[in-house]
């Protein structure tokens, strides 16, 4: 992918020829019992904001979802890709799939292709040998386990503030406010996140999801 | 109980009159015609016994190995016609390896014995080809799952079980399957058990010497499917000799 120098054609606006891509915060975290997992909402083409409401928060099956970051055509495409998979394979085994098979399927298409894709996933979810997971997929193909995971080109913004506020073993309710104030505190800082902060809770018993408005996000500045 | 099925058992694509496919049954008579092989599971492990007929004093020994590794976690049993049961074998390391590269994980031994009892059946459908004759006996032990025994037999049907067996003294292994609780059971004990009813079901009379080949996976290997250990199976012989011997003796006391 080369940057432009100088816009291609005086006609056409620049947005025009910009892939468009999910510039994002994304993070994902476990707790005793599940995860919890959240993204900003903004999508762009160049400055162009194409979508501001954006859900990013995608689900792969009942208790496994994944964040994406990255192209938005290629991340979609992978999604797709692996939903139809994991769900095959759910079915053969009768069984619900781990996350970790999940996650092992993502970094399979994400390598394979590492040359022609754009693509930064965290994979996250709950199943009954492990419990609560967080796996992260980045640019390039690799997989690791973590307990907590920041992706997009708003993480940068927040790796000293999760150093600092994460603890292990935090309660549900903890890691939401953790996870809320990191995303907000991105989006102010990186122009390529925005809008409005997705949330969502996965457990045995379900997931559970929430919408944060931009009035009611967390102020880290008094402008 | 076998019938000719003379015009209608040339070929696995032809059905007879009274709905049988004899070519699979013929091949199901070929694993009675082999040794005997067992297998159980226990509390925290499954246990494998093969009555290995030797017969030739020119083997080495160990050789001809009717015990084989599919995984590290995964061993498998078996009777009926060797070379097939080493094909068969093989296929199913591949798709538990494949499965391992595609989903970062063992492969459950239940998803294991129905991929291959799916090859096995494929081998029942044409006429160009012949079924597989052997049966064979998969048993696995994982953290999540635990123990796990599976069955597949040349029809290319897998059943689950506790204890089964395979070969020509299945139904009197089977009769003395049927006696122990294994489920109580954990393997160092069962090795034992084991090693007797392959020594009970063993003809001495028709078949000369065999070597007992016993294998283990479970909590007492830390998962692993291996080979009993030297100390081990001499103890079980030992055991298994030493209960015969007993049973002769206690016949004379009853006259």
């Amino acid at each position: 992918r080369f940057g432009q120098l100088s816009s291609g054609s005086d006609m056409a606006p620049d947005w025009t020829m910009k892939e468009v891509s999910t510039g994002t915060t994304i993070m994902a975290v476990e707790y005793d019992g599940g995860v919890v997992i959240g993204a900003d909402s903004r999508t762009t083409t160049g400055a162009y904001i194409a979508n501001r409401v954006t859900d990013k928060l995608t689900p792969i099956h009942d208790r496994i979802f994944c964040c994406r970051s990255g192209s938005a055509a290629d991340t979609q495409a992978i999604a797709d890709v692996v939903t139809y998979q994991l769900g095959f394979h759910s079915i053969e085994l009768d069984e619900a799939p781990l996350v970790q098979t999940a996650a092992n399927l993502f970094k399979a298409s994400c390598y394979r292709y590492r040359e022609e894709l754009m693509a930064g996933i965290i994979v996250a979810g709950w199943d009954k040998r492990r419990g609560g997971q967080v796996y992260t997929v980045p640019v390039g193909g690799m997989l690791v386990r973590q307990p907590v995971s920041v992706g997009g080109s708003g993480s940068t913004y927040i790796y000293g503030y999760m150093d600092s506020n994460y603890k292990p073993n935090m309660t549900k309710d903890q890691c939401l406010r953790l996870v809320s104030g990191a995303l907000s505190l991105a989006m102010e800082r990186d122009g390529s996140s925005g809008g409005v902060v997705r949330l969502a809770a996965i457990s045995e018993t379900g997931v559970d999801r929430q919408v944060i408005l931009g009035n009611q996000l967390p102020k880290w500045s008094t402008a | 109980m076998s019938s000719i099925g003379t015009g209608y058992d040339l070929s696995a694509s032809t059905f007879s009159p009274d709905g049988r496919v004899f070519q699979v049954e013929y091949a199901m008579k070929a694993v009675e015609n082999s040794s005997t092989a067992i297998g159980i599971r226990c509390k925290d492990g499954v246990v494998f016994g093969v009555e290995k007929l030797v017969l030739s004093k020119l083997y080495e020994q160990g050789s001809n190995k009717r015990i084989f590794n599919v995984d590290r976690h995964v061993g498998m049993a078996v009777a009926g016609l060797l070379a097939d049961a080493r094909s068969l074998s093989e296929v199913a390391r591949e798709d538990a390896s494949n499965f391992r590269s595609n989903y970062g994980h063992n492969i459950p031994l239940k998803h294991l014995s129905e991929r291959v009892a799916m090859y096995v059946h494929a081998y029942t459908l044409y006429s160009a080809v012949r079924p597989f004759g052997c049966s064979f006996i998969l048993g696995s032990y994982d953290q999540d799952d635990g123990p796990q025994l599976y069955m597949v037999d040349p029809s290319g049907i897998s059943y689950g079980y506790w204890g089964c067996a395979i070969g020509k003294a299945k139904q009197a292994a089977k009769t003395e399957i049927e006696k122990l609780q294994m489920k109580d059971m954990t393997c160092r004990e069962l090795v034992k058990e084991v090693a007797k009813i392959i020594y009970i079901v063993h003809d001495e009379v028709k078949d000369k010497s065999f070597e007992l080949e016993l294998s283990w996976v479970g909590e007492v290997t830390n998962g692993k499917h291996e080979l009993v250990p030297k100390d081990v199976r001499e103890e079980a012989e030992k055991y298994a000799k030493d209960s015969l011997e007993e049973e002769d003796d206690s016949d004379e006391d009853i006259m």
